[in-house]
């Protein structure tokens, strides 16, 4: 299980490691004991320096010799049992992937009874479990804050998660579907089903007005009728129907950008919006969690 | 340095040459320190009690609710009496270590390694347990021959009585060390109760086993051949540094002889050659060989060299705290001592001073409070209500002291800004 990409180069690893140990047994052996050419006995190492300083020996005590045959002994024992010589995988199995995986597996089962605690809760008693809580925020901090901000009140093109205006429906099954499987949100170009470009403005100027946003009258009073084409979706009263995902547009809300000209650029043009699953990466008793806090941050009122 | 490894050609360079072979290591030879009394070893017993009575004693200090002293690793928090200290306090750690290593600059270049004769752990513990070795199996001389005996009951006793002692003093040297990163008072019924966590069991075995090993086996080796500290020490020393020196010029020529003899007539020094200096030393060197490497600087030489001078009658000092410069010169004790008031003591001095002021007024006027702003980075800048710009910041608040408190959250800069707190 190496992952090298040329056969050059564990054996370039094993040269070296190899040379490397038992260069030092050599040096080791090589330097234990020197051929002094000073006279017998005065306990000089035969170096002169500045015509008659001479060095004296002052011998390392032996367990210093010791230690390093120790962890040379001790290297050999690491080729064998480790991933070290170059793709030899060792005889103790042992990978970083593997490490990683037990540990996981240990942190797993030991925050599982915790899980398991709160997957037993419904989640309106869930969002109001301080625990709970922290868990989820964490989780929320970690994984959605990217998009939905650390406040969860979104921006342009992310849904605010705080407002009680839910697309996809804001019941805790609908949550735990959205996080589970994410979602599409898919609006076509709708200019050619409205008409020409005037009949868009209007029927733009119509949706400003049932929303009582600023708008011209006149314009609204024509686009009523052109509407008919959005209503499919949007419902006659422009309520929208979660049950498909299309926006409210009587509420103020607006995902894609306000006003006029971001209305008509939707017509125009349409939209495509998209939330990730999120299934790969928690487990269903983290995306129960995660619900009860989502669901929690616009039912908050009840379970502070 | 002057230094023994350097040694002179002396008379013997005509002996004829032959090439030797001489081996880089050689078995550690035991030294026995034969027990001193005097003026440094009083000192160096006064510091023994001072430095194991803050030891020993600090972490059982009680402040308010919790222990005075307490570096909680696992929280992150160290306490030092009323002062919380978090990671991010670090600069303090910095300054300490600067202070001491400044503090130790000066008291050596003053009188040398006055840290490794009189503080540090490594000598604090070798004489403690040089104490109890000579109490169970006597002084150097009845040491050496239990050793040299054959094994006897009487030998065994001994041994394995002081074997123990060691130990228990180890064990709780480590159960006090661990003592200050974990509450000592739960630490110590969780050793009566035998419910001990690993990591805890584990240090506690460590740094008990550091002690018995270094204190009673390795002693003067680690001084001798593990410790950078005590190679670089050397390299502050000057001319006017006091050592702890054999006056030469005094001594020789050494030799025996009787104490009343009259040595007008008689070509001696001072020096009776009687080896006391060597017999004592715990690095087991020759002081009369000028300074060395090895010298730790616990004046035990200078200690029983004066009872050898008052027996015999002599002036005391042939083994003294002295300098280069006095030596040389034959000058006088307040001659000497008036060199110590030398620039580089001064500047070693005065930034010391500067650097321990700066300390504390950082220390009075550190901020408890401390915030970090965090821009959402994934959310730009939104329309809110009322045609207003809304962007988002994460504020991390840390509380720095231990009771609650109440902060104000307000922003200034622009027009118009207003501040909504979200959670």
């Amino acid at each position: 299980m190496s992952d090298f990409t040329n056969s050059f180069w564990p054996i370039f690893i094993t040269v070296i490691s190899l040379a490397g140990v038992f260069g030092c047994a050599l040096l080791l052996w090589l330097t234990s004991k020197i051929k002094a050419n000073s006279p017998n006995g005065d306990n000089t190492n035969g170096h002169v320096w500045d015509e008659n300083l001479r060095e004296m020996n002052n011998p390392l005590p032996r367990w210093w010799v010791w230690m390093f045959i120790i962890t040379i002994v001790f290297s050999l024992f690491y080729f064998v049992s480790y991933p070290s010589l170059g793709a030899n995988p060792g005889k103790l199995g042992w990978t970083q992937a593997k490490q990683y995986e037990q540990e996981m597996a240990v942190a797993n089962e030991k925050i599982a009874p915790l899980y398991a605690k709160y997957a037993a809760m419904p989640i309106d008693q869930l969002a109001g479990n301080k625990e709970a809580k922290a868990i989820g925020e964490r989780l929320f901090m970690n994984n959605c804050a990217q998009c939905h901000g650390s406040d969860a009140h979104g921006s342009k093109g992310f849904p605010n998660l705080t407002d009680n205006d839910w697309i996809h429906g804001g019941s805790p099954e609908k949550i735990t579907e959205t996080i589970t499987n994410g979602r599409i949100g898919m609006m076509p170009p709708m200019a050619a089903a409205v008409g020409n470009e005037e009949d868009v403005k209007n029927v733009a100027n119509y949706v400003l007005s049932i929303s009582g946003n600023k708008h011209d009258n006149a314009r609204a009073a024509l686009g009523k009728e052109k509407f008919a084409a959005c209503a499919a979706c949007h419902g006659a009263d422009g309520k929208g129907n979660q049950a498909i995902g299309s926006l409210n547009l009587t509420d103020g809300i607006w995902l894609h950008g306000a006003g006029e000209e971001a209305i008509i650029k939707r017509i125009n043009h349409g939209i495509t919006n998209q939330m990730p699953a999120q299934s790969a990466k928690f487990s269903p008793e983290q995306i129960h969690v995660l619900t009860a806090y989502v669901w929690g941050l616009s039912n908050n009122a009840n379970h502070q | 340095m002057r230094s023994s490894n350097n040694l002179k050609a002396s008379t013997n360079t005509d002996a004829p040459k032959e090439a030797a072979v001489i081996h880089l290591y050689a078995a550690a030879e035991k030294i026995y320190p034969r027990s001193t009394f005097g003026f440094f070893t009083k000192w160096r017993w006064a510091m023994i009690w001072l430095t194991q009575i803050v030891f020993y004693g600090t972490p059982w200090i009680e402040w308010g609710n919790r222990q005075a002293l307490l570096f909680d690793l696992e929280a992150k928090r160290f306490y030092i009496f009323n002062l919380v200290l978090y990671p991010q306090d670090l600069i303090y750690l910095t300054a300490i270590l600067i202070i001491s290593a400044l503090s130790l600059f000066l008291f050596t270049a003053i009188a040398g390694r006055l840290w490794c004769g009189y503080t540090c752990p490594q000598t604090v513990y070798t004489e403690i347990f040089l104490w109890i070795e000579a109490k169970i199996e006597g002084d150097r001389a009845a040491r050496i021959k239990l050793d040299n005996a054959g094994l006897s009951s009487q030998k065994l006793i001994k041994k394995s009585s002081k074997h123990f002692v060691w130990i228990a003093l180890s064990l709780w040297t480590g159960f006090t060390f661990v003592g200050y990163f974990s509450p000592i008072r739960e630490l110590g019924s969780a050793v009566v109760n035998l419910g001990l966590g690993p990591w805890e069991t584990f240090w506690i075995g460590f740094y008990g086993f550091a002690t018995y090993g270094n204190a009673g086996f390795m002693r003067e080796q680690v001084c001798k051949y593990m410790c950078p500290y005590a190679r670089f020490q050397s390299a502050m020393f000057d001319d006017d540094t006091l050592i702890v020196t054999y006056d030469e010029a005094r001594g020789e020529p050494r030799g025996s002889r009787s104490r009343k003899a009259d040595l007008t007539n008689q070509n001696l020094g001072s020096c009776i050659d009687c080896s006391m200096c060597v017999q004592v030393c715990p690095t087991g060197i020759d002081i009369r060989k000028g300074l060395q490497y090895e010298c730790i600087g616990c004046g035990a030489c200078a200690d029983v060299c004066d009872t050898v001078m008052d027996k015999m009658g002599y002036d005391r000092g042939l083994i003294k705290y002295s300098t280069q410069t006095a030596i040389v010169n034959g000058w006088s004790h307040t001659q000497m001592l008036k060199r110590i008031m030398r620039p580089r003591v001064m500047i070693y001095a005065a930034v010391l001073v500067l650097l321990v002021i700066t300390l504390c007024t950082s220390l009075w006027l550190r901020d408890p409070f401390k915030v970090d702003v965090i821009r959402d980075r994934g959310v730009m800048a939104r329309l809110a209500e009322g045609g207003m710009l809304e962007n988002v910041y994460r504020l991390q608040i840390m509380n720095a002291t231990e009771s609650a408190q109440h902060y104000q959250l307000s922003a200034t800069g622009l027009d118009g800004l207003e501040c909504n707190r979200m959670y």
